[in-house]
């Protein structure tokens, strides 16, 4: 019999489903008859959900001209390194 | 009438073999398609915005200086992701070099995993807030752990890199890696819960 410690050491791989199936049905057990490891499981694998689905802002515009800006120049660089002398530069 | 295909969908394969030939302009467009999930990243673990746009251009400026280095073994924006967290764990040292605090070893208080909030939540609670409520609470969360777990949760859980990814990046072993990540889980789930638990339920209706 599982103790709830030793459920939730096994709960990441429990939720990410890649144990042996004796091992998960046993954890699932455990799970289907402790009220406390459901509630914890249930909201530990929400918690996950909502942090990949979180919104991802767009990079403010000056930061992401003076990125461009910084980029642009290395690729001059370079560009001027492998081109020829007088060789066009776009 | 052109036989292609209207471009649509975003080809990051295409677009690496493209920039890795010359074309300047594909390697803008993985820098546009990336730089936010970067940015954040950056600002997640710096806490810091001048070095988290520090950390955003130094990491495409050496992606594009080590293009060439990119084999392809692995997602191009699992290996951003490897150098820009690189570059934000440098800045976090370099800021507080002075100070005693470790970053990488967490104090084991041995409270880290007990639980103490078991409270049913809904459904869905996320939509229970506006997307900007959710993100602010979210960014609350995560600022509030230790670096050491942060940074792990950031990587497995808001970056989706694999397990054996974020040990090889932070220079963990899998059962470090694994023990962080259960830790910052709990932390977060407990966090979250005073928010997110359904208001109509007995918090204790399960004790």
């Amino acid at each position: 019999m599982l103790t709830c410690k030793q459920f939730l050491q096994e709960l990441d791989e429990y939720l990410e489903k890649s144990l042996d199936p004796a091992e998960y049905a046993e954890l699932h057990k455990h799970v289907s008859e402790c009220p406390n490891c459901f509630v914890v499981c249930d909201t530990t694998e929400k918690t996950v959900r909502v942090f990949k689905g979180m919104d991802c802002k767009p990079v403010p515009d000056d930061i992401r001209a003076r990125l461009m800006d910084a980029v642009e120049k290395k690729m001059r660089e370079k560009s001027g390194r492998e081109d020829p002398p007088g060789a066009p530069t776009s | 009438m052109s036989t292609f295909a209207a471009p649509t969908a975003f080809d990051e394969t295409a677009l690496v073999a493209a920039a890795k030939a010359g074309d300047s302009g594909a390697f803008s467009e993985l820098i546009r398609h990336y730089d936010r999930r970067v940015f954040r990243m950056a600002k997640q673990i710096t806490q810091n915005d001048d070095d988290a746009e520090d950390v955003l251009q130094e990491t495409f400026l050496k992606a594009y200086t080590h293009l060439d280095d990119f084999q392809g073994n692995s997602k191009f924006y699992t290996w951003v992701v490897r150098i820009a967290v690189n570059e934000a764990l440098m800045k976090l040292r370099k800021r507080r070099s002075d100070r005693t605090v470790p970053l990488d070893d967490p104090i084991d208080t041995g409270e880290d995993e007990v639980v103490r909030e078991i409270a049913v939540w809904d459904q869905n609670p996320e939509d229970t807030y506006s997307r900007e409520e959710l993100g602010t609470i979210l960014d609350e969360a995560v600022q509030s752990l230790k670096p050491a777990y942060r940074t792990v949760f950031i990587l497995r859980d808001i970056e989706e890199l694999s397990i054996e990814e974020t040990a090889e990046t932070l220079n963990l072993s899998i059962s470090a890696v694994k023990s962080r990540l259960l830790r910052a889980r709990l932390q977060l789930r407990e966090k979250l819960t005073r928010l997110f638990k359904n208001k109509g339920d007995d918090a204790f209706a399960y004790l």
